[in-house]
C-alpha cells in the first residue's frame, strides 16, 4: 500500500490490525457467498431467481420500503423542520426520543407493534372499525419499517436546516417574498440532497430489515412474505443454493444502494460543506 | 443532536402567521408521540398487565437467565474488539494519505447496508455443516454455527461499523497539529496516544461504544441465522423474546422484551449525556 510521508507514527500496525479484521470478519465471508453462487448453473441461478415465489417476496420487499421510505420522507422533513426552527415543550426529550428506532432491539419493536396494530390492538382496533387491517397484511410491513426508518431522514435533514444561510432568508424576506415562496425558493432547494440521502438510507434499511418487520407481517408466500424471511426459509429447508442465489441478489442490490448514498452524500457535501 | 431555534425566525414576529408553526408542531409531536413514544410506554404496559408478580416470574425463570448471560457474554467480546479495530481504522483513515483510502471507508461502511440475514448466511456458508471450514471445526469438536461462536461472529459483522465511523469524520476535523508537535518533540508513539489522541477523541469514542453495545445486545436477524435456537445455551435475550412470543407467552415475552426496553431508554440517556459534554468540550476549546 503506498502513502505519503508523515511523521506520525503506527501506520503499520493500524493497517495491520485493520485489513487483517475486515479481511477475516467482512472480505472473506461475503467472498464466500460469491463464490457459493458460481457453484450454481445459470439455469439453476435463473430458476432460483425467477421462481414466482421469491419474484413476489421482491416485489414486496422493494414495494414496502419505497412506500415507507416515501412516507418518511414527509413526516422527517417535518419533524426536523419543527426541532430546529419552532420554539416547543420539552424539545431535548423529543430530540433524543427520536433515535429509539436505533437503540431499541428490533425483536421488541415487531412484537411491540404487532401487539399494537393487531385487529384487537390499542390501534388495530380503531383501524378495524374502519374496515382497515394493519397488522398480518403488507400495510403492516410498511408500519414496521416506517417505524425503522423514521430517524434516518431526521438525522441527515437536522444539521443542514440548522446550517441553512439566514442571510438568503433574510433578503427575500426585506425583498417581499411571502413565507411560502421563501419557503420553496430559498429554504427548501439546498434541502434536496439531504432529504435524498434520508430517503435513501431509509429505504436500504428498509430492503434488509427482518426483525422489526416478521412479528406483524403476517409471512404469507406470495402476499406479505419479505425477502430476508425467504432467505432464512430456504435455509430451514437446506436448500442452500437457493438461500445463496438469493443472498447474492440481495448483495448486489445492497452494494448498489451504497453507491448510489455515496453519490449523494458526496452533492450534499458540495452543495453545503457539511456532513 | 442538539437544536437551537433560530432568532431570526419571522414567524416568531407579531403580524405573521402562526398557523403554519402550530399546525407544523402539532403534527411533529403527534408522529413522535404515535410512532415512538407509544411503542415504549407499551412495552413497559405488556410486561406488567398481569401484575408484578408475574412480571417477576417471567424474568426469574432459569432461561431467561441464561438469555441474559449469553448476551451480556457476547457483548463482553463484540464491544472490546470493535472498539480496538475502530481506533486502528480511524488511525490509519484519518492520520494517512494512501492509495485505496475510500474503498476502505466504503467496505467498514458495507456491513450497515446489508441485511443482517445475509450477515447470518454468510457465516453459515463458511463456517456451518455444507461450508468452507465447517465439517473441520465441528471435527475438532468445536461447531460455530449453532454454537455461541457464530452469534459472536454474527454480532461482530453488523456491529463492524460503530465506532469506526464515529471517530474518523471526527479526526479528520480534528486535524493531527497536536500529535505531530508530540512527535516532533520526542514522544513516544504509546505517550502520544495516551495523551494526546485519546483525550481529544473520548467522547466521540464513548458514543461509538455506546450505539455499539446497543446494537450487539439487541442483535436479532444475524444471530436468528447462525443460533439454532437451543434454550439455555444459544438463545440470547432477543431470541428468547421471538420463542416466547412465538409460544403465545405474550406477558413474558413484554417482560423479557421490557429489559432490551430498558436498555434502549438507558442508551438514549447515556448518548444525550455524552452529547452535552461533547457541545461543552467543544464549547470551551473555541473560548
Amino acid at each position: 500500500m503506498k502513502r505519503s510521508f508523515s511523521i506520525l507514527p503506527g501506520f503499520r500496525l493500524a493497517s495491520g490490525i485493520t485489513l487483517f479484521y475486515l479481511s477475516l470478519l467482512v472480505l472473506i465471508p461475503l467472498c464466500a457467498l460469491v463464490w457459493k453462487t458460481t457453484e450454481l448453473s445459470l439455469e439453476e441461478l435463473v430458476a432460483t431467481l425467477t421462481n414466482s415465489r421469491v419474484l413476489a417476496s421482491f416485489r414486496v420487499s422493494i414495494l414496502t420500503a419505497l412506500a415507507a421510505a416515501l412516507i418518511n420522507l414527509f413526516l422527517g422533513f417535518v419533524i426536523a423542520w419543527v426541532l430546529v426552527r419552532y420554539p416547543m415543550p420539552f424539545k431535548r426529550l423529543f430530540d433524543a426520543v427520536i433515535d429509539l428506532p436505533f437503540a431499541l432491539p428490533t425483536a421488541v419493536a415487531g412484537i411491540v407493534l404487532a401487539a399494537l396494530y393487531a385487529p384487537d390492538g390499542w390501534i388495530g382496533s380503531f383501524f378495524t372499525e374502519l374496515g382497515i387491517r394493519i397488522a398480518y397484511t403488507p400495510l403492516g410491513i410498511v408500519v414496521a419499517l416506517m417505524f425503522i426508518g423514521l430517524p434516518f431522514v431526521v438525522r441527515t435533514v437536522e444539521p443542514v436546516l440548522q446550517d441553512l444561510d439566514s442571510q438568503l432568508e433574510e433578503a427575500a424576506q426585506s425583498l417581499g417574498a411571502s413565507p411560502w415562496t421563501i419557503f420553496r425558493r430559498v429554504l427548501f432547494p439546498p434541502l434536496i440532497p439531504a432529504l435524498l440521502t434520508g430517503f435513501a438510507l431509509a429505504f436500504a434499511r428498509g430492503l434488509g430489515e427482518y426483525g422489526s418487520v416478521i412479528f406483524i407481517a403476517g409471512n404469507m408466500p406470495m402476499v406479505s412474505e419479505i425477502v430476508p424471511l425467504l432467505i432464512i426459509t430456504k435455509l430451514e429447508q437446506y436448500d442452500y443454493a437457493g438461500a445463496t442465489a438469493i443472498g447474492l441478489m440481495m448483495l448486489v442490490v445492497a452494494f448498489i444502494m451504497l453507491l448510489v448514498i455515496n453519490m449523494l452524500q458526496a452533492w450534499t457535501r458540495k452543495r453545503t460543506g457539511k456532513l | 443532536m442538539h437544536t437551537q431555534t433560530l432568532a431570526l425566525d419571522r414567524l416568531d414576529q407579531p403580524g405573521a402567521r402562526q398557523w403554519p408553526r402550530y399546525i407544523l408542531t402539532g403534527l411533529a409531536i403527534f408522529i413522535i408521540g404515535l410512532f415512538l413514544l407509544l411503542p415504549l410506554a407499551a412495552v413497559l404496559i405488556e410486561a406488567f398487565s398481569e401484575g408484578w408478580d408475574l412480571y417477576v416470574q417471567a424474568i426469574n425463570d432459569r432461561y431467561t437467565w441464561e438469555a441474559i448471560k449469553l448476551t451480556l457474554l457476547v457483548a463482553a467480546v463484540v464491544v472490546p474488539l470493535n472498539t480496538v479495530f475502530g481506533i486502528a481504522a480511524a488511525w490509519m483513515i484519518a492520520r494517512f494519505q494512501f492509495t485505496g483510502r475510500g474503498a476502505l471507508t466504503t467496505l467498514i461502511d458495507l456491513p450497515f447496508s446489508i441485511s443482517p440475514v445475509i450477515a447470518g448466511l454468510i457465516f453459515v456458508l463458511v463456517f456451518g455443516a455444507h461450508g468452507w471450514f465447517g465439517s473441520w471445526f465441528a471435527e475438532q469438536g468445536f461447531p460455530i454455527i449453532f454454537a455461541v461462536p457464530g452469534i459472536i461472529l454474527a454480532t461482530l459483522f453488523v456491529t463492524v461499523p460503530f465506532v469506526a465511523r464515529e471517530l474518523i469524520p471526527l479526526m479528520q476535523e480534528q486535524g493531527s497539529e497536536e500529535e505531530e508537535a508530540a512527535i516532533a518533540l520526542g514522544a513516544g508513539s504509546w505517550t502520544m496516544f495516551w495523551k494526546i489522541t485519546l483525550p481529544k477523541i473520548k467522547w466521540g469514542l464513548l458514543y461509538g461504544i455506546i450505539l455499539c453495545n446497543a446494537r450487539a445486545m439487541g442483535e436479532f436477524g444475524a444471530v436468528s441465522v447462525v443460533s439454532g435456537h437451543i434454550r439455555g445455551q444459544t438463545n440470547t435475550l432477543p431470541l428468547h423474546v421471538e420463542i416466547l412470543y412465538n409460544e403465545y407467552n405474550f406477558t413474558a415475552a413484554f417482560a423479557v422484551a421490557s429489559l432490551l426496553a430498558g436498555l434502549a431508554i438507558l442508551t438514549l440517556v447515556l448518548k444525550s449525556l455524552v452529547e452535552w459534554q461533547q457541545a461543552r468540550s467543544l464549547e470551551r476549546a473555541t473560548q
